[in-house]
């Protein structure tokens, strides 16, 4: 069979020296290998208490946005939905009624909107495909939850918090991203 | 007449036809089929009188005939020019004519608000089409576009005046179908708009037809309205018998609710035949009251071409798939089992979507919320 890398090593089938047979000189070269891993740079963080910069194009949850005024961008025009390839989306659009523009920019919304994130695979399809800017994809993990309800996403759940009536965590949902 | 049979040649694109004499550059080119068929956004061939309005099935006229070989000295409008004998038509083949329906295409835009995202007919709207087709990427206008005062034309059509196109294919369906004529245009030029002289209701029996006609999203079913997204939707082939029309159409479903009956279309997006070669015009009984599956004797999964959005679904059977846990467990059912429909709002099965006569307000899923 043709390698695939040239690091493969044939395996040796010649029986064990007497030297090779003690292992203690096979054990103290890996401690050696262990030991000085001690005295090198740590590639891990302390998780909860220091966090990493995410990459400006990190996928994480997603937000449904709102525009400067805090009325939500989504219009439920299902382009996300048809784009997902996960089929993660779904919504059902309603009309706005007189006495609603503060809630909704356009005449039409999403009365209900959700993202099953058992299926969502953050492919960052849906972002890409909104043509009101209403969906992105946050700088936050997906949780992690016991049951399985817990992951089916509402648009309660997504809708970033309103920048004029709670700065906190519009600032908090929105992240570092520009 | 003998001159009925006279059979003209002309060649599109470098393809060679055969048709009768009296045929339109348009028709000919739609029986070669293709992408050699100029579009059209005004012409319906159903309606007498219409096109030569929007400009879009513009063609070059290469020669003239085989008697007199010049060509044309400007472009035509292919729905409104006969072929002669011998005549070489460039449609494709011509920068000349796709240069001018890329200018065709920013026109028609000018006015037209782009609000596809809440459009109704997005996905099935023949000015989406030919602006993706045919048009520049961005728009260069930068003054405000034309706006109208809401006009109420009824309980089951929705006039969206800012959309309009001015193709008078409505007006036509009104003069032609129905006895009495109730919406025209009025005003002139920029101003111009299709309305309903003081705010009659429509209330013929065909007039639901202007929805199927309309190549854009101006008049759309307001039974329909904002429910879902005609690519969700499932199409399916049904007929009854209706005394008033020929019954068949097209029925859009969503899970097992009808969301919204349809003519049946044909490749250029006009009204089929029926077997007895009448176009196949639908009744607002059909169209907007029977709206239930018993109303129907079900026909078969519609073909949809697959170019279009609304294929995305990929519907190509009526049945179910089969539910298969048990036989993959034995006999046995799942000890935990998450059933959609108890954490999810959408598509509760309790909420009939479809017999809500208009939109979906914020009150209706307030009400039918189980308690």
């Amino acid at each position: 069979m043709q390698a695939l890398t040239n690091r493969g090593k044939e395996v040796e089938r010649k029986p064990m020296s007497f030297w090779e047979s003690l292992y203690l000189p096979g054990i103290f070269k890996g401690m050696a290998i262990t030991f000085s891993h001690l005295f090198k740079k740590k590639p891990t963080i302390h998780y909860p208490e220091q966090k990493r910069e995410f990459s400006p194009v990190f996928r994480g949850l997603h937000v449904l946005n709102r525009d400067e005024e805090g009325r939500e961008n989504c219009t439920a025009c299902g382009l996300c939905a048809v784009a997902c390839p996960a089929e993660a989306i779904t919504m059902e659009g309603a009309e706005r009624m007189p006495g609603e523009e503060n809630l909704y920019r356009e005449e039409k919304y999403a009365a209900k909107y959700e993202i099953n994130m058992l299926r969502c695979i953050f492919c960052g399809l849906c972002e890409e495909a909104c043509p009101k800017d209403a969906i992105y994809l946050s700088e936050t993990f997906a949780p992690s939850d016991f049951n399985r309800k817990g992951f089916i996403y509402k648009k309660e759940d997504l809708l970033i918090p309103d920048k004029n009536t709670d700065p906190e965590g519009y600032a908090k949902a929105r992240g570092s991203k520009k | 007449m003998s001159e009925a049979q006279t059979l003209f040649k002309v060649t599109i694109d470098n393809i060679t036809v055969e048709v009768p004499a009296g045929t339109s550059i348009l028709n000919a080119a739609r029986k070669i089929g293709g992408e050699v068929t100029p579009p059209a956004m005004c012409y319906y061939s159903k309606l007498q009188g219409s096109g030569g309005k929007c400009r879009t099935c513009l063609v070059e006229v290469a020669a003239g005939s085989t008697a007199d070989p010049r060509p044309m000295p400007k472009l035509v409008a292919s729905c409104r020019t006969n072929v002669m004998d011998g005549m070489i038509v460039k449609s494709i083949t011509s920068e000349k004519v796709l240069d001018a329906r890329k200018g065709v295409v920013e026109f028609l835009l000018i006015n037209h608000p782009l609000d596809c995202p809440i459009c109704d007919q997005a996905g099935e709207c023949h000015l989406q089409d030919l602006s993706y087709e045919h048009g520049a990427e961005s728009t260069r206008y930068e003054f405000q576009r034309r706006t109208f005062p809401k006009h109420d034309i009824g309980p089951y059509i929705q006039l969206h005046m800012t959309r309009c196109i001015l193709c008078y294919r409505c007006v036509y369906v009104a003069d032609q179908l129905t006895n009495k004529r109730e919406h025209g245009i009025l005003d002139r030029g920029d101003h111009s708009e299709i309305a309903t002289y003081i705010h009659k209701a429509l209330d013929n029996d065909f007039i639901g037809n202007v929805i199927d006609v309309c190549p854009v999203g101006a008049l759309t079913d307001r039974t329909f309205r904002f429910k879902n997204r005609v690519w969700f939707l499932k199409p399916v082939e049904a007929h009854r018998d209706c005394g008033k029309c020929c019954g068949r159409v097209t029925l859009w479903y969503r899970g097992d609710e009808v969301f919204r009956v349809t003519a049946r279309k044909d490749e250029w997006g006009e009204v089929e035949d029926t077997p007895d070669g009448k176009p196949g015009w639908i009744c607002n009984v059909c169209r907007f009251e029977k709206k239930e599956t018993k109303d129907w004797v079900i026909e078969g999964v519609r073909h949809v071409n697959r170019h279009s959005v609304i294929s995305a679904g990929h519907y190509n059977t009526l049945e179910v798939p089969k539910e298969t846990i048990q036989d993959v467990m034995h006999g046995r059912n799942p000890k935990l089992l998450m059933d959609i429909h108890e954490v999810s709002d959408v598509n509760k099965p309790e909420i009939h979507l479809s017999e809500i006569p208009g939109p979906a307000h914020s009150d209706n899923f307030d009400n039918n919320k189980p308690a």
